[in-house]
This record gives structure tokens, sequence and C-alpha cells, in this order.
């Protein structure tokens, strides 16, 4: 997709902001171009996708933030990364550097009030990030997230490198989102190019996509019943995930499926006897997981957990603009795949489904939900298949292009310039996680300490795919 | 759920015979654990693990060791929640300049003997993310480390093979 392009003055830009604090425009991204900033923003009755970019003065520009707080990380990464400053910013801090120490929290006075630190490192097999509680007794008044810890500089290291290794650094921005990074990568660069790849490829990616969201569901499902200390679903729904990366291992040789979906198509085709494993898996799946919902639903003590605990406001989803199933059980239906969205999804059949209660529980239910919907969507690819070509040749040419696909967890948007050299002359990423960390710090006020792991799993936000 | 563990008790278990202990591993171990320290590690051993810069991957595949195909804990090797408990410390990730910090007081409040693993490419020797300005190289470039298990992720198979390799020396 390229969306049409504007470059703004002042004025434009400050109207932009405007229109975003008003909720009339959809915050997709915000970056550095340097010496340009450019956001990517969405309307959302419509569809349309615009970037529009601002040229800075004396590496200054208009602060987004000021009056749309979406943008303030995004801000501050900016200059963290690229040294550009948003003039009226309200948050100076630092985001993704860690330097100068030490890191000024936010204040939260009173008198019975107390503070408690956890991480960067954690006692589970965990990403690291650093949380500060502060608890009124037993009760969380406030949480600030503190992130960056594992910024690896991939987008820095992508600038100069050839689009096929820029797709390696991509494919690793986050591991358990592989496949789909790749997707996004691939069709940014596929745009920037203006080629397609074939239908045979298109129709693969999907299937990767769909069988790393059962992966991913099946175990989240898992983990967030285990930190409600319910472990047998945990091991039953860690049978499902294994099952399922056995089976991508056997159509595409590598369980997470990474490095597959590349910049004109896919680096190798499914093994001859895929269709038949897949069979076998969606029959399996069909047959436990039923009653895996059963249990999750009649176990009164998990409920008594899930239940409206750590609820996301619809209005936060909404004004964050954020995906994924952290909104989409807050009653925001979006959906890569289907706003903008991207081939071949417009050839299949599947429901987007919608929850209000903005609870743990809803999270885990859009879950099994969508766990149905892919299921359906596998068969529906497998049975579709087109024959013909894998993958087609790259021309050497400059060009921009920007892709959003639909992860497990939400939305990955790729914006891409390749150089006349053919390589990459800049290239964003921006996670989902972006927008939900936030709403995840609004969801935990007002609960108890010993239910943030529970909240935090239910969110499952990533911390590689936001440091970078 | 009285019916769902029925039926897994009468299906029979899924765990799987372990793979051969991984050759290199243990030649490389051999080459750098001394005599006593053998002694205590043929026994149960409580891992750490730290991410010091990975993208997920490799977590995720730690994680499998844990499910009901390959079981780690039966072999005696458990991960802890505190490095004060642990004899070895895994690490994922190419070292990054804001985990570093983190990871060496991590290795410090492990008592002695304590051995650490390099798990996947990255924390090998930087993976793909070597020579970038934002991380410091592998774990080798921060810790000594007694033993690496490659992979881009390593699978379960190949990390059960190489910690197994711990219990072998
Ligand atoms: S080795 Fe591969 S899977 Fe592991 S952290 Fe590095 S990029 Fe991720």
């Amino acid at each position: 997709m390229m969306p049409t392009q504007t470059n703004l003055k002042v004025d434009g830009w400050l109207e932009a902001v405007d229109r975003l604090a008003a909720g009339r425009l959809t915050l997709l991204s915000l970056w550095a171009d340097a010496p340009d900033v450019k956001m990517a923003l969405l309307d959302e009755t419509s569809g349309a996708v615009s970037i529009v970019g601002y040229h800075c003065r004396n590496g200054q520009y208009p602060s987004v933030g000021v009056k749309h707080p979406p943008a303030i990380r995004l801000e501050r990464a900016i200059r963290d990364l690229h040294k550009l400053e948003a003039i009226g910013a309200s948050d100076t801090r630092p985001w993704i550097k860690h330097t100068p120490a030490p890191y000024a929290f936010l204040p939260a006075d009173g008198e019975a009030l107390h503070q408690i630190a956890v991480g960067p490192v954690h006692a589970g097999i965990i990403e690291p990030g650093h949380f500060r509680f502060t608890a009124n007794g037993e009760f969380l008044v406030r949480l600030e997230a503190r992130l960056g810890y594992v910024h690896r500089g991939i987008e820095a290291s992508m600038a100069g490198a050839p689009l096929d290794k820029a797709a390696m650094f991509a494919a690793r921005a986050s591991g358990d989102s592989t496949v789909a990074y790749g997707i996004a990568f691939a069709l940014a660069a596929e745009t920037a190019l203006g080629i397609a790849a074939p239908p045979r490829a298109v129709f693969l990616r999907a299937l990767m996509a769909e069988l790393e969201r059962l992966a991913n569901h099946f175990g989240d499902i898992g983990a967030i019943c285990n930190d409600a200390s319910f472990s047998l679903m945990h091991a039953q729904c860690g049978i499902l995930r294994e099952l399922t990366l056995r089976a991508a291992n056997d159509c595409f040789g590598h369980r997470l499926m990474m490095d597959i979906a590349v910049p004109g198509g896919v680096a190798r085709d499914i093994a001859a006897d895929g269709a038949a494993a897949l069979r076998v898996l969606l029959a399996e799946v069909r047959r436990v997981f039923p009653q895996l919902i059963e249990l999750y639903d009649n176990t009164a003590s998990l409920q008594d957990r899930t239940v409206t605990t750590g609820i996301v406001k619809p209005e936060y989803a909404r004004q964050f603009g954020a995906g994924g199933f952290v909104v989409r059980a807050s009653a925001r239906g979006v959906d890569a795949r289907r706003l903008p969205g991207y081939a071949p999804y417009g050839d299949l059949r599947f429901d987007v489904p919608v929850l209000t209660a903005g609870d743990v529980n809803a999270r885990v239910w859009i879950r099994i939900r969508e766990v149905e919907q892919s299921l359906t969507l596998v068969e529906q690819i497998i049975a579709a298949l087109p024959q013909g070509d894998l993958r087609i040749d790259l021309p050497v040419r400059g060009g921009e292009g920007l892709a959003l696909t639909e992860a497990f967890r939400g939305d990955v948007l790729v914006w891409l310039r390749v150089g006349e050299d053919g390589r990459v002359a800049r290239c964003h990423l921006r996670d989902a996680s972006w927008f939900q960390w936030p709403l995840l710090e609004t969801a935990v006020e007002g609960n108890i300490v010993a239910d943030f792991p529970l909240c935090n799993k239910s969110f499952n936000c990533s911390y590689a795919g936001h440091d970078l | 759920m009285r019916k769902t563990m029925i039926e897994s008790l009468l299906r029979g278990p899924l765990t799987e015979p372990p793979p051969p202990v991984d050759d290199t591993a243990l030649a490389e171990l051999a080459a750098s654990v001394n005599n006593a320290a053998r002694a205590r590690l043929g026994r149960s051993l409580s891992i750490r693990h730290v991410d010091a810069g990975s993208c997920n991957g490799c977590e995720l595949e730690l994680h499998a060791l844990s499910n009901a195909f390959y079981d780690l804990e039966r072999f005696g090797l458990r991960f802890v929640a505190s490095p004060r408990h642990a004899d070895v410390l895994t690490v994922t990730g190419p070292v990054t300049v804001n985990m570093r910090e983190a990871l060496l007081r991590t290795y410090e409040a492990m008592p002695d003997p304590k051995w650490v693993v390099a798990i996947g490419g990255c924390a090998a020797d930087g993976g793909l993310f070597a020579g970038g300005a934002a991380v410091v190289g592998g774990v080798k470039d921060v810790l000594p480390v007694d033993l690496t298990i490659r992979g881009c992720p390593p699978s379960p198979r190949q990390l059960l093979a190489g910690l197994l390799a711990l219990l072998k020396v």
C-alpha cells in the first residue's frame, strides 16, 4: 500500500494534531526520517491511510504528544535516537536511551503510599523491563513502565542493508511475531519496488501467519490460566502449542517459520506432506480445544480471578488507537486483515470477534474465538492454495512503501524507503505494543498487586518489538 | 475438570525419550569444568534465566522445555526465580548496552560454583546484531561462558541435548 503523502508546514501539522486529539484520525505511528518527522494517519470511517511529513527547523518540530498523549513515548524515542526535539512536549525524559541515569519516575504522593520496584530481570523466563508500582496497601494506585532494555538498534542496523538482510532484522523484531513482521516488511518492500508477490506465496504467507496466531494464542491462554494458579490448562494448552509448532516445522522446516516470508514472495514451498500434517493438527485441536474451553468456563476459582480484573476502558482503547485482542475485548473492532486489509484475506471468510467487558476474562475469550477463526482460515487456505511461482526477482530501484499486518497481538506497521541502489535508506517498525503498554498502566489501577501478573499476561505486550 | 484429568491419565504420557547428549557440548564443558565442580554438577541443577537482548524467540523454546513432551524437570533441571538459588545462568540475546549491568548483577548475585550457558546465535557472538552500536556483543564479551547452544532459535531438542551435557560431565 502506498498512502497519499503530504509535506506540511506548521499550520497543517498543527491541524493534523488537532484532528488526532479530537478523535477524527487515528495515529498509526510517528517517526523520524531526518531531517523530517512523519506521521501515518488512519481515517477509520473511510479506511484511508495517509502519511504527513514536517521538515524540522533546527532539529525541532511542534509536539504531537502535548495534545495527543499516545504520541508522547514515540516523541521521546525520536529524541533519543534521532535528536529531533518535540517543541512544547510535556515529558522530555529519555525513553529508549538509558542515559543520563537515574530515571525520574512520575511522582505519586500520599501518606499511605509506597513504591514497589520490579525488574528489569523478572522471576520467570520473560523479557526484561522495569515496572514501578505505587501501592496503597494491597491496591495499585499507579504503574509506570520503563522500557528500552532490549534495544538492539534494529532500525539503525537496517539502514544501508540490502533488502534480504533487512528482512532478517525485521523478522527478529519480536520472535513470537516473526511471520507477521516478515510479511509486513515484504509488503512494504514490494510496494516500494512496484511489484507483487505471486499468488501461491501470498497464500502461504497467510497460512504461516494463522499458524503463528494459533501457537501464540494457545500459549497465552495457558499462561494466563497458569498465572491464576490453574496449571492444568497450562499443560493442556502447552500440548496444543507444541503440536502447532511441530506442524509448522513439518510444513516449513522451522518451528517459528522465521525468514520464510521474504520480499518478492516466500523462501520455500510448503512440504509435500504439509497439508496432511495440518489436517491432523486441525482434527486434534478440534477434538481437544472445546473441552478446554468448557474447563475454563466451568472453573469458578479461575473465573473469580479473571472476571472484572484489569479492565481497559473503551475510551482509552479508542483514544490510543490501539489494536489486537486488548482492544477487541474493549469494544474496538479493529483488525488490520480487514482494515486497511491485505491479500489474501479479502478472499477468505472470517469473523473479527469483539467483546465489551474489557477484563482479563474478555481478553481470554477473544483469543478463544480467534483460535476458532484461525482454524477455519487454515482450512480455507490449504483448500484454495494456488499453484505457481514462489518468488519473483527484485528490481533494483528506489521507492517507498507502508504496510500493516495483523500479528497475534495486534497490528504491525512497517514503513520503508528504498534507495536507488536497492538498499534500505530508512525503515521504521511499529509494534502493536507501543499503544498497548500505556493501556496496561490504566488497566491495573485499583487492582491488587497480586493480580498484576495476571493482567500483564493477558496483555502479553512485546518488549523486544517495542524496544527494537 | 475431572473428565480432562481422567482422559489424560488414560492416554498415557506424551513425554518423549531424551535426545542423545550433545557431544560437542560435552567436549566444551569438559574443557571448562574442573574436577571439583564435576562432583557437584552431576546432580540436579537450578537454572536462572536472563534475557539480555533476545527477540523472545529463544525464550519461547526455553518455555517449551517445560511442556509435556520435553518435561525438563524429570532430569533434575529446573528454572528458579532468584539468582541466589541458581547454579546455572542461561543467557539469550546479544547483550544490549541497556542490559549489560542487569546481567552482571544477576551473575554476581549467584553463589559459587556457577556456570553460564549462552543460548542462541545472538548470545553466541551477537548474531545478526554483532557490531551494532546498541549491543555489547555476545555473552562471552561480558561473562565467562561455559557452554554455547547455537541455533536461531535452538529447538527444544537442541536445548535439551545441550543442557543434559551439564549433568554428564
Ligand atoms: S538467536 Fe534467533 S531466536 Fe534467539 S534471540 Fe537471537 S534472533 Fe531471536
